[in-house]
């Protein structure tokens, strides 16, 4: 199978966020990781060519810095990697992101595409599924299971409220993948001299400029969250708090 | 003739999903700021009774959007469906509960429309004639105000409890009910999806616990859990978790609590190291208190506590173990 994953690099979770001047996005200079969603998307994919052969190559878009993921991704496998390297590729929206990925493989014959089901930046949830509908292709979301049968692929949708679904579908096709499909693997020393080595393909944004028009929704401001709760800080030592907690579970809550 | 808002209601297996009164509630609310007419549509294999349900809201019309192939869900047969019966009402706007069926769809439905969809909005604003989205990004540290700038219909999805369901307004006298038979061709449906199942028997019910001492990524590694249930057990409550906790395989998947777990409102929520995701919020925001303890001030689980603890897990649960056994004994 030649399968290939979109990942994406979004702010570190515990990384402290801070909005930029205008208050349209974030400030740039914070510490950066994979989208968790797309790690298990490429451990699926990792995992699918290990059982049935094949190519596993990753693609990304973003500015310099994105190729990091890229770089992770080749020392745990993936066989090539192609890059849309320009820093306004961040502010494009589902649909853009998803007909750039589309011009920039439109050459290559895939047989699967995989992603996380949604972003820890923008969340949209809907760049997998957008993909699949420019290319024509049947998908599926939030995946949690992949098995390969003659005629095609039977997947296992989460739904909700703890109920699953095993779905039958032909490919091509895209799904997009949930956490914990499987255990994530960590590169080795080999994987990460041998990633140095690997094709990684860049594309700037001229090439696929006429792919994609402007955007069909726009952020018109960032800003924290007003608080809709009156939330009690509660200081001191360790000692100190658990006694004011007590005090509050007994007094207050009456749960003790 | 004024602009209309279109809802699109959720129902599995006859009965109306619960995210679709909210739905209703939100149509409602941006039909009385903006001016706008609102209508909903159920979709399904055979409506029935659902219209009428429906119709008794506040709505100005709800129509039965009809076919065979409807049944069972696939993206394909909702997309064949819905396309040209939007194309033809023309809304100015779209509305759909963010669910995972929803999710599923209307990015493909927007995309086939040459549209944008707005997902997982918390809320609305009308200003100065203009409608902006509201909703969370960066795990919900931050809010955005967000608009259409494309043609009409505007596709949005609300996030679960982000509008009261049982404020969605009776309508004075029955809205009328309009058929739509949904021509689907016969082979644009690929996936072909089986029952629905539940994993195993759902071995623990949270959604009855008074008390739950629920962990996050901040418990660090999997022996540290025997700390968290230390103290669930001392308070006499239930240990559950977030979602990364239960995919590492820490605590089974039926002590998960968010969209793809329970949904619990216990008198007590104390979480631990749990920075609060949008999606483990969703499962928990009903709690009658929440006490949250993590290291991160900026943690979004602070936004929605009742009491905030800003500080280290480990420091902080065994002394308030020892002083919650110590209350427990003196009576």
């Amino acid at each position: 199978m030649k399968i290939l994953v979109c990942m994406k690099q979004v702010p570190q979770k515990d990384a402290p966020l801070k909005l930029n001047e205008s208050g349209t996005w974030i400030r740039e200079d914070v510490s950066y990781e994979v989208n968790e969603p797309d790690a298990y998307a490429l451990e699926e994919a990792l995992r699918q060519k290990e059982k049935h052969s094949g190519e596993v190559v990753v693609i990304t878009s973003g500015p310099a810095r994105a190729q990091q993921v890229l770089r992770e991704a080749l020392a745990k496998g993936a066989d090539r990697a192609i890059h849309l390297e320009d820093n306004a590729f961040v502010g494009l929206d589902a649909l853009n992101t998803a007909k750039a990925f589309a011009a920039a493989i439109k050459d290559e014959k895939f047989d699967l595409i995989l992603t996380g089901l949604q972003s820890d930046d923008y969340g949209y949830a809907q760049t997998g599924v957008v993909l699949a509908e420019l290319l024509g292709w049947p998908h599926a979301t939030i995946i949690m299971q992949i098995e390969k049968k003659e005629s095609g692929i039977r997947v296992k949708r989460e739904l909700e409220a703890g109920y699953f679904q095993f779905v039958e579908m032909p490919l091509p096709a895209v799904l997009t993948i949930q956490s914990g499909i499987n255990k994530l693997r960590y590169a080795t020393l080999i994987g990460i001299k041998n990633a140095k080595n690997k094709p990684l393909r860049k594309v700037a944004m001229a090439e696929l400029k006429s792919a994609f028009g402007e955007n069909l929704q726009k952020i018109e401001r960032l800003y924290i969250p007003q608080k809709t709760k009156k939330t009690e800080l509660i200081e001191g030592s360790p000692a100190e708090i658990a006694k004011k907690l007590v005090d509050k579970l007994r007094n207050e809550l009456r749960v003790l | 003739m004024p602009d209309t808002i279109l809802v699109i209601i959720e129902q599995r297996q006859g009965k109306l999903n619960r995210a679709s009164w909210e739905t209703i509630t939100a149509g409602q609310a941006i039909a009385a700021a903006t001016g706008w007419t609102l209508e909903a549509a159920v979709v399904a294999a055979r409506v029935g009774e659902l219209a009428s349900e429906v119709a008794a809201k506040k709505v100005a019309k709800a129509y039965a959007v009809e076919s065979p192939k409807l049944e069972p869900y696939t993206p394909d047969a909702f997309v064949a469906a819905l396309k040209p019966f939007i194309s033809a009402k023309q809304p100015k706007l779209v509305l759909m509960p963010h669910t995972y069926q929803v999710r599923d769809f209307v990015p493909k439905l927007a995309t086939a429309m040459g549209r944008t969809v707005i997902s997982d909005c918390i809320g609305f604003k009308h200003e100065n004639g203009k409608l902006v989205f509201t909703r969370q990004m960066f795990q919900g540290k931050f809010s955005a105000d967000v608009s259409f700038a494309s043609e009409a219909p505007w596709f949005a999805t609300f996030q679960n409890g982000a509008f009261r369901g049982d404020k969605a307004e009776a309508g004075a006298s029955a809205a009328p009910v309009e058929t739509v038979k949904a021509e689907i061709a016969d082979n644009i449906v690929r996936n072909k999806p089986q029952e629905v199942f539940k994993e195993t028997k759902q071995a623990v019910d949270l959604t009855q616990a008074e008390i739950i001492v629920s962990v996050g990524r901040g418990i660090k590694e999997q022996k540290n859990i025997e700390l968290a249930k230390h103290l669930a057990d001392a308070l006499g409550g239930d240990l559950a978790a977030s979602r990364p906790i239960c995919d590492s395989g820490w605590l089974p998947m039926d002590r998960q609590i968010g969209s793809s777990g329970q949904t619990v409102a216990p008198k007590l929520y104390l979480a631990l190291g749990i920075s609060g995701a949008i999606q483990h919020i969703v499962g928990m925001k009903g709690s009658r208190t929440i006490i949250a303890v993590n290291k991160d001030p900026e943690a979004p689980i602070f936004e929605i506590a009742d009491y905030a603890i800003v500080g280290n897990l480990f420091d902080i649960v065994p002394p308030l173990i020892e002083e919650v056994k110590k209350a427990k004994a003196g009576g």
